[in-house]
């Protein structure tokens, strides 16, 4: 609801513009997820909601995971085939292959689906709630929607980025050994013996970790954006486009600092 | 009984966008109010301060002794607890049929068995007349459905205050004279405060205790129903009549001599009785119509009662017409306490007028109901 007239815009447009506008709007993002985080071990715990969001999250990010990920795999096999080949050092195909899925590949394509797909649709419900003043009616009732409705999506977002991020290396790994193998005529003995040649499990566990982290970052930035979605339908709308945008920059962001801290914390295998 | 809401100097801005300042009003335990205003007004920004989801920058709102303003986000969901709100649209859950719905607040807050839950389920659906639509989704419904059902939820904690933001938008004027008659018998079976929202001035005239009209970033006016209904201010007769002589304009206020001009238009036509009938009930120059009863069989309003006693002691305050169309509305054996001098003007009560005076027990017939007492030692 707005009075009639319109502002008078005093020193800059009514702070539209101002330079400080961008870290007022971070400091409320971080607001919010500390705001998640106080919440976290309220009792009593969403059980139901949280295995319903898991279940919706899972179902909307599976099968777009899956298909990205098998050529994803093969993208990084046939660089890798003719990388190897001409550098010599085709006993390392599988290898390396592991080594970029297990490190990098996954993570990355689960941050994609988390934020693209399971991101958005949480923002979208949450938006649509927020401009039906059900997420004011539940606050009215005296239940909090961050308890009620945020905490048990974020966590349901972690919980699947982080069995997401498994899918992408089994699906992402074998895609790459179908490639190698099938197509570009690799062996199969060399490909699967080379596997743990350079990989270790801390690959792994730190693309795990990343995955873990993605799903948090996206499950409060998808929650913050859509629980501040304002001005009908179209407000849900660029909600969501924010939601995911916003989402993508952090995510990356992040996966620089944490790959740059993998290196200086985990030394490579043989060194 | 219902409780108090003391709101007292109350601004609220969004920017440098001030949407109104200074409220001051008081809504009396267990009465039925009415917020009118023009459209853009900020009312259901009032309404939304009432209950915390918006916050004024300065000034106060008081219930049980706790500044919502001010108060812990803790305390401010027990408080919501007290509090029923019907939003515009029911703002029911779309995810869940009605009786999830209404059931709702009574899953998450208490620790009722099922078949209790569903007791009070259906006895609220039956109150608001949803019978038989337990099992329907929202979207599935009409939105007179829509707004009972909320209603249904918003009873279903037993309120003390229960706030309407507009009832009457989007439904037939029929239904809108159930809507008005089922709020009055509800406030007759509990007793709760009522504050409603509208522009409908059918609604207005006929079904508050208390009448008040914001406009230009201001309360214009608060107080019992007759003070505004025989008020000769511009603005309130403007919006009781529903004509576009006076003050508000369409968009902007306007200037002084083109209200003038239109003043002396609508004079010449014989003023307000002769103006015919505005949009949404809108008629009737200054009459002052009779309140809406409860059905018969439901027991007698208390706050009708406490009203009565609560104005009595404010007749001295009023002009002539209005005090004269207060007392129409008074029984006998108050008007006779009133003009004994009983009720000597209250002072030091910051318009806390339904406060029992230190005397009144004394002098207090048998017919009198005992005033509720707030606070001792309060005025």
């Amino acid at each position: 609801m707005s009075a009639s007239e319109t502002p008078k815009a005093p020193g800059l447009l009514d702070g539209k513009y101002s330079p400080t506008r961008p870290l007022a709007a971070s400091g409320q993002l971080f607001a919010f997820a500390l705001d998640v985080m106080r919440a976290l071990p309220k009792r009593p715990f969403q059980i139901r909601e949280f295995i319903q969001q898991t279940w919706f999250v899972a179902s909307v990010t599976i099968m777009p995971t899956a298909l990205v990920a098998i050529p994803f795999g093969a993208v990084i096999a046939l660089q890798l085939g003719s990388l190897t080949r001409q550098l010599g050092a085709e006993s390392f195909t599988g290898s390396a292959a592991v080594l970029a899925v297990l490190r990098e590949a996954s993570p990355i394509v689960t941050a994609l689906l988390i934020a693209g797909a399971g991101g958005s649709a949480i923002c979208a419900d949450l938006g649509a709630r927020k401009i039906r003043d059900e997420i004011d009616a539940m606050e009215v009732l005296g239940i909090s929607p961050i308890q009620r409705l945020v905490v048990p999506r974020v966590l349901a977002s972690m919980v699947v980025a982080v069995l997401l991020n498994g899918l992408v290396s089994v699906v992402g790994v074998a895609g790459g050994y179908f490639f190698n193998v099938i197509l570009q005529g690799g062996t199969p003995g060399a490909y699967l013996a080379s596997f743990s040649a350079l990989a270790q499990v801390e690959d792994f566990w730190s693309g795990e970790l990343k995955a873990l982290v993605f799903g948090l970052i996206a499950g409060i930035v998808a929650s913050y954006k859509g629980l501040r979605a304002g001005g009908g339908p179209k407000g849900v709308g660029d909600a969501v486009n924010q939601s995911v945008v916003i989402t993508f920059l952090l995510l990356f962001a992040v996966n620089f600092v944490m790959t740059a801290l993998y290196f200086q914390l985990v030394p490579p295998k043989g060194s | 009984m219902g409780v108090a809401v003391e709101v007292d100097g109350l601004t609220k801005s969004f920017g440098s966008q001030n949407i109104w300042s200074d409220v001051t009003l008081t809504l009396p335990p267990g009465e039925i109010s009415v917020l009118l205003g023009p459209s853009g007004t900020g009312k259901s920004v009032f309404l939304k301060s009432l209950v915390g989801l918006l916050k004024p920058e300065r000034g106060s709102i008081v219930i049980n002794d706790t500044d919502i303003v001010r108060t812990s986000e803790h305390r401010l969901y027990e408080i919501r607890k007290l509090f029923g709100v019907l939003f515009q649209d029911g703002a029911l859950f779309g995810s869940m049929n009605l009786f999830d719905n209404i059931a709702f607040p009574l899953r998450e807050h208490t620790r009722k068995s099922e078949s209790e839950v569903r007791r009070i389920v259906l006895e609220k659906m039956d109150m608001v007349g949803l019978q038989g639509a337990e099992g329907k989704l929202p979207g599935e419904i009409s939105g007179g459905m829509r707004k009972r059902a909320g209603l249904a939820r918003a009873l279903v904690l037993d309120p003390e205050i229960i706030l309407f933001d507009e009832p009457d938008s989007g439904l037939d004027p029929v239904r809108v004279a159930y809507l008005n008659q089922l709020i009055v018998d509800l406030n007759a079976q509990i007793d709760a405060t009522f504050l409603i929202v509208t522009h409908d001035i059918g609604t207005a005239r006929t079904v508050p205790d208390n009448l008040g009209l914001l406009f230009r970033r201001n309360l214009v006016m608060f107080g019992p129903r007759e003070q505004l209904l025989t008020s000769q201010e511009p603005v309130v007769r403007q919006f009781l009549n529903g004509r576009r002589e006076g003050p508000i304009g369409m968009s902007e206020e306007k200037d002084v001599a083109q209200v003038e001009a239109e003043m002396a238009a609508l004079e010449a036509r014989g003023g307000d009785s002769h103006n015919g009938i505005g949009p949404k009930g809108a008629s009737g120059g200054e009459a002052v119509p009779p309140q809406l009863e409860p059905s018969e069989g439901l027991p007698e309003r208390q706050g009708a009662r406490r009203r009565q006693e609560r104005v009595a002691r404010m007749l001295h305050e009023f002009d002539e017409t209005t005090a004269a169309a207060i007392r129409r509305s008074l029984p006998e054996d108050l008007l006779a306490r009133a003009d004994a001098g009983a009720y000597a003007p209250t002072t030091g009560t910051n318009g806390r007028h339904w406060a029992a005076d230190a005397d009144s027990g004394a002098t207090a017939t048998t017919a009198t109901a005992v005033l509720p007492r707030r606070r001792e030692g309060d005025g």
